[in-house]
């Protein structure tokens, strides 16, 4: 074990995107994902009738669904941030269950950072966007913040 | 850590994602009115709480959030099949046969 100062990963949070959270009964033939952890556009599918679109192209995709759907604007709801570094992965595990080694570039999926509920999305093999619900935010950033300093300390 | 398969989102993901959600194939009363005292506490209380196989529901509350049935082996704590909520209850002796 080498002590150092850098954890090999940063923390960042990004301004919030416009978020629109999607519910649709049938999505057969519509210009949505159907695969849970899938994305399309700006469309990452949840599960098999719910979606979560980002950014600015999502009020365009609900315009154009022929419908019936439910869409709620749900853009301050969340907190984002991005992961970025060698290290990312590490710091993943020190809360979330999942095998996030095994997760494609390009997927996302729900899932929980030490209780908290999580949407997490792979954008590189060293890159993650994390959106937590607001009230979490600051227990998960801390415990980032502990584990970045346990990560450049070695341990 | 307890790896369970989610048949909506067809992947073995950690327990930690998933939520116990009582037994499985419990039939609600066509007309509750027309029950007993005995039979609606049978209804809403009493389970066979076995010991072996059991049919119950999971919900993967920090995934896809859907309802989904399981059966497991309570004393090994093995699931032995977990199927979507509106398929029929599978049979026991070919996934126990599996299981041996």
């Amino acid at each position: 074990m080498t002590a150092t100062t850098d954890p090999g990963v940063t923390v960042t949070e990004l301004p919030p995107p416009t978020r629109i959270t999607l519910r649709v009964a049938d999505p057969t033939g519509q210009p949505l994902p159907t695969r849970i952890g899938a994305i399309e556009g700006c469309a990452l599918c949840l599960g098999p009738d719910e979606w979560l679109l980002e950014g600015d192209a999502a009020a365009d995709l609900v315009a154009g669904l022929p419908g019936p759907y439910s869409a709620v604007e749900v853009s301050d709801r969340e907190i984002t941030y991005l992961l970025e570094g060698p290290a990312v992965l590490d710091l993943l595990a020190t809360g979330c269950p999942r095998d996030l080694a095994s997760m494609p570039v390009g997927a996302g999926a729900r899932t929980v950072y030490d209780t908290a509920q999580v949407v997490l999305v792979r954008e590189a093999n060293d890159r993650f966007r994390l959106t937590v619900w607001r009230s979490f935010a600051p227990h998960v950033r801390a415990l980032f913040d502990i584990a970045m300093r346990e990560i450049a300390a070695g341990l | 850590m307890l790896l369970i398969h989610c048949p909506y989102c067809e992947q073995d993901l950690p327990e930690l994602e998933f939520a116990y959600a009582g037994e499985a194939h419990i039939a609600r009363p066509a007309d509750p009115s027309k029950l007993t005292d005995e039979e609606w506490r049978d209804f809403l209380f009493i389970r066979t709480n076995p010991k072996g196989v059991h049919f119950e529901r999971w919900r993967h509350v920090n995934g896809c959030a859907r309802f989904f049935n399981a059966v497991r082996e309570t004393v090994g704590d093995k699931f032995l099949a977990t199927y979507r909520a509106d398929e029929p209850r599978p049979d026991i002796s070919s996934l126990t046969g599996d299981a041996k």
